[in-house]
């Protein structure tokens, strides 16, 4: 039998029903494996107990044949999601040993769908990052190495990519404010979907940029995806930009196939300086496409070089609005000042970590008083110019849009951005765009470099139409075959 | 545009985040590069173009202006630093 933390969702799920292991020993496995790699710093919360107590309930579930979607599948919680009891840190000092005293709406429907909670997973601070890198519990090391030197596992989901590729959950949630799922997702051989703006309930969640912020899972198949995106998605009261639409049966989009699709190749993606190597893989993808029956015809999204810029005046303005909440009076850290502003100032000095403060010094500068027009005004007008490029390829039947998921393969850790933090920034350009539009974005593996590592492709919706992305996710899936995942040289 | 310390100080102040003379010429680095990056955007023509305010077309949920939770201040106060009575304390702020 394969070992049990070798398992897809799918199969587990369907282990589970056919009584071939229980949900006690699939945990005990996860349990045992993550107890094992803590030399990658996945975790930066272990939650063993809770984990073999929720196992138990499932079996009981189980055996009386009333499992449901997720019955008894191990999974692993990005620590940007609040969870009732369970310390919640969002990677971040400031909210010291913050105990949330509700479950976020995400994590509860995973609970309410059966899933078991193995820990909280390490991430960027507030998810401000693409390389794990600025985490107040120290960088994730990736799975994959190159030569024997660490890698970053990219940002911010860092430790939910890391988690999935060493076998350390079945899935994991995640959240993409920029690229925050798809890349780490790429640079790990793993599978990660961003859903449609408003397809997840924001709700408990770690708020970083509130018109961008969408929450996903990352798994190791397509079909996994499909299946953790549907228990996490739907309305919800708490979150009014959750949108109120059914949410489809993902997982039978997954064999639906792409044929008579017409799938758009953007040609402003091509960027200079771009590797052989990403090309190549993008060419690639376009003939396994065409073989599987797709139309595949050249698009033009002209407005694409501006959505990085743009974002990072949007993203650091609503960062630095969301942000000010810590304060060192309600909850987390207070360092003692002289009056109330001192006190202000100390605590977040103290509580942030050096890309937040310069994020939200940014946003504050692009929102004050003489400034607020030419960068935030301008750049909410540019992010109206991204959607409607979008918008006119859609116009004419495109259904998907294919692109690279990143510039390259992953970094070494301590590689970029010590002096210019527009290096690391440089990460999210072929993610970013989507954020911008509200749309959906999965990034699917696609092969290896010269280096052995592994590189994703991107395919991006129409907005609430995920299932053409599971759909045509599958076929690169099929054609590019499983990527092998690293051997465990952690434990 | 680019930032000069004076400017860095008032941000940080209006931002609420203390900094040291230290930090002050790396910060002003980091963000006259952030800055730099973004003058891009002074190419596009964005005449007669809305600003973006919603994501998604959407209309705004309501709902009947009613009570629907609540009732746990002490639930409310359990995580903060320093607390009396179900308040949440601060230093002076009214002479």
């Amino acid at each position: 039998m394969t070992e049990l933390t070798h398992l897809t969702i799918s199969e587990a799920r369907d282990g589970l029903k056919a009584k071939s292991f229980s949900a006690t020993e699939l945990a005990q496995a996860h349990v045992d494996a993550i107890a094992k790699a803590r030399a990658l710093n996945a975790y930066v919360l272990e939650t063993p107990e809770k984990a073999l107590a929720m196992a138990k309930a499932s079996d009981e579930k189980l055996a009386k044949g009333e499992g449901r979607a997720l019955e008894g599948i191990p999974l692993g919680i990005k620590d940007l999601f609040c969870t009732e009891g369970v310390v919640s840190t969002a990677g971040s000092k400031i909210l010291g040993n913050f105990n949330p005293p509700y479950e976020s709406t995400v994590t509860r429907n995973l609970w309410n769908d059966g899933a078991v909670m193995l820990g909280k997973l390490n991430m960027d601070e507030f998810a401000m990052g693409s390389s794990n890198e600025t985490s107040a519990f120290g960088p994730v090391v990736s799975p994959w190495r190159n030569d024997g030197t660490h890698l970053v596992p990219g940002g911010s989901s860092g430790g939910s990519a890391a988690a999935v590729a060493a076998h350390l959950c079945l899935g994991a949630t995640a959240t993409d404010t920029g690229g925050s799922i798809r890349q780490p997702a790429a640079f790990t051989g793993t599978v990660g979907i961003k859903p449609t703006y408003g397809r997840v309930s924001r709700w408990g969640t770690v708020a970083f940029a509130s018109s961008l912020d969408q929450a996903g899972p990352i798994t190791r198949t397509v079909r996994d995806a499909a299946i953790m995106l549907r228990s996490m998605s739907g309305p919800d009261a708490k979150d009014t930009t959750c949108a109120d639409l059914p949410v489809p049966d993902f997982e039978a989009a997954v064999s639906r196939g792409v044929k008579g699709l017409k799938i758009g190749i953007p040609k402003e993606y091509r960027v200079d300086g771009m590797s052989p190597e990403i090309e190549k893989l993008w060419h690639q993808g376009t003939e396994w496409l065409r073989a599987a029956g797709a139309e595949i015809v050249e698009v033009s999204l002209p407005h694409t070089k501006y959505a990085l810029p743009a974002y990072y005046i949007v993203a650091p303005a609503e960062a630095s609005s969301n942000l000010a909440r810590y304060d060192g009076v309600r909850y987390g850290l207070r360092e003692n000042g002289k009056d109330i502003v001192d006190l202000y100032e100390k605590t977040r000095a103290a509580g942030f970590g050096r890309e937040v403060k310069r994020r939200i010094m940014i946003g504050t500068y692009v929102l004050s008083a003489g400034y607020y027009d030419a960068y935030y005004v301008r750049a909410q007008k540019i992010r109206t110019l991204i959607k409607r490029d979008f918008e006119e390829v859609y116009a004419k039947g495109v259904h998907a849009i294919l692109t690279p998921a990143t510039p390259s393969a992953a970094f070494g850790i301590g590689e970029k951005g010590s002096g210019d933090p527009v290096e690391m920034y440089l990460n999210d350009i072929f993610t970013v765009t989507v954020n911008m539009a509200g749309l959906p974005g999965i990034a699917v593996p696609a092969g290896l470099d010269q280096q052995g590592l592994p590189l994703g492709l991107q395919l991006i919706g129409r907005a609430f139409d995920e299932e053409t992305l599971f759909a045509a996710g599958q076929v690169i899936e099929d054609a590019a075959g499983r990527i092998i995942l690293p051997q465990p040289w952690w434990a | 545009m680019s930032v000069d310390q004076k400017t860095v100080r008032r941000i940080a102040h209006l931002a609420r985040i203390a900094v040291t003379d230290e930090e002050v010429p790396h910060l002003q680095g980091e963000l006259n590069a952030i800055l730099s990056f973004v003058e891009q955007l002074n190419e596009v023509n964005v005449d007669g173009v809305e600003p973006m305010t919603s994501v998604t077309p959407m209309s705004m949920k309501k709902r009947q202006d009613g009570i629907t939770d609540g009732g746990y201040a002490d639930k409310i106060v359990r995580n903060a630093p320093a607390t009396e009575d179900n308040f949440f304390l601060v230093p002076k702020v009214v002479e």
